[in-house]
């Protein structure tokens, strides 16, 4: 067994610098990296360009480093949540790509999967494939979009286990399981950091060769955006 | 009278098929979930990565890790499957999805589709739409004929940067259910109460209107 076990989010991040690109998982605010994040606002790391599907809220997620300026770049496909992002973006102080939420999620699967570009047909016809190739197959336009290169990637799981292997609990799974392994290095921060052979092999999600560093995180505070739900009869 | 958002929700409704995989969008398009016909088997698709979504969960049984595409606070129902954002939209390029309603901005004679981004004023982010209008076969728009200002949304041309290009088959408004056709707009039903003289008066594109119009049933 290789084990990736570190102490803390300050053990696992360490080594992150300003100016990197970081891929940074979950979905809205659910599933994501909540103590990798607490880790880069105490760095204050600066300059970053993160990947990540939302931009989080003013005050919890991705907001946290963007309320402190430490994003120059965010490439997401919807930050309608983000009050503050929105006024960054159309003054000009923040660059933005956004990016076709399955085109994202592609081009994070290709990263973790060594393949270079794709082609896709989401986006043709609109400014999202300005300036890129785009070819017919069967009849049907496609734009050509590439993998992401990042420096890394902070995914967070349900439970984990010393070797890096993750399962990931309900629709958590979502953009951790395709970052997982497109980052040069990948943290995991699960909930439940168990000792190998505590997870049956035919359950595990993404399996521990993707990841370089896992640690329990101190605690989540798995915050909700939208609270729905229906009366008790 | 013009319907209202769930006399939309319900008009689209009877456009589900038995055995259909449905992606609902944010907004009007959830509410058709409420409104399957009787006896039929849909299952909800949500792009972030859940198959066999059910209703909103009951007070106190909420989960943070069990979301729909809008955020939302959701259940699932027996049979239901868990999976990464990338096979989500893998299974929606290659149409295992079979029909996609969202929401519009404005949406063209063409069937192109805006619904993202207003320049300098919005900008929230096309989050999975581009993927799904690019990849769907059926996909029926749920909008309101007219903007807040009295503007027709349904155009001979889209003025918002578009989210699709030729990918609308149908849209249902507050006034008209209409399909987009080779030639344009085709007027199929009005809503009730609603006059073809009031759906022409609120439409900036050419009708194609053959013969008596029948009101919806809802």
């Amino acid at each position: 067994m290789i084990n990736k076990k570190v102490a803390n989010a300050q053990e696992a991040l360490h080594d992150v610098q300003d100016n990197q690109t970081i891929m940074v998982g979950g979905f809205g605010l659910s599933g994501i990296p909540e103590n990798s994040i607490a880790e880069l606002v105490r760095k204050n790391i600066t300059g970053l360009t993160c990947i990540s599907n939302n931009a989080g809220v003013d005050d919890f997620g991705l907001g946290l480093l963007l309320q402190k300026r430490q994003i120059k770049k965010m490439i997401a496909s919807y930050v309608g949540e983000n009050a503050e992002f929105e006024r960054q973006m159309l003054s000009g102080e923040l660059d933005v790509e956004l990016t076709p939420q399955g085109t994202l999620a592609e081009k994070c699967r290709a990263a973790q999967a060594g393949i270079p570009a794709f082609f896709t047909p989401a986006g043709y016809g609109t400014e999202v494939a300005e300036g890129k190739e785009t070819r017919e197959f069967n009849g049907k336009m496609y734009v050509m979009e590439e993998a992401y290169q990042a420096d890394f990637a902070i995914v967070k799981a349900w439970k984990g286990d010393e070797a890096g292997n993750l399962i990931f609990k309900g629709t958590t799974r979502s953009f951790n399981a395709v970052m997982a392994g497109a980052g040069k290095i990948t943290i995991a921060e699960v909930e439940e950091l168990l000792p190998v052979g505590a997870l049956d092999p035919n359950q595990i999600h993404i399996p521990g060769i993707y990841v370089k560093r896992i640690f329990q995180g101190e605690k989540y505070e798995k915050r909700i955006e939208q609270r729905t739900v229906r009366k008790r009869d | 009278m013009a319907l209202d958002k769930i006399g939309i929700a319900k008009r689209i409704a009877k456009e589900l098929q038995d055995g259909f995989y449905v992606n609902l969008g944010i907004g009007i398009p959830t509410l058709v979930a409420n409104y399957i016909p009787e006896g039929m088997n849909v299952e909800f698709q949500s792009e972030n990565g859940v198959l066999g979504m059910g209703p909103f969960p009951f007070e106190g049984d909420e989960d943070a890790d069990l979301i729909n595409a809008g955020k939302q606070t959701i259940t699932t129902l027996p049979g239901a499957s868990f999976f990464d954002s990338a096979m989500s939209f893998g299974m929606i390029r290659s149409q295992h999805v079979d029909l996609t309603i969202l929401g519009a901005m404005e949406v063209s004679e063409n069937g192109d589709i805006a619904n993202w981004k207003i320049p300098g004023k919005m900008v929230k982010g096309m989050g999975g739409a581009m993927d799904l209008v690019a990849s769907a076969e059926n996909i029926i728009v749920a909008m309101m004929h007219v903007n807040k200002a009295g503007e027709s949304k349904i155009l001979k041309k889209c003025t918002l940067p578009l989210t699709g290009v030729g990918c609308v088959k149908k849209v249902v408004t507050e006034l008209a259910l209409m399909e987009i056709t080779p030639n344009g707009f085709k007027l199929l039903e009005r809503a009730p109460g609603v006059s073809v003289e009031e759906i022409i008066k609120a439409t900036e594109a050419e009708l194609i209107i053959e013969g008596t119009i029948p009101e919806m049933s809802i």
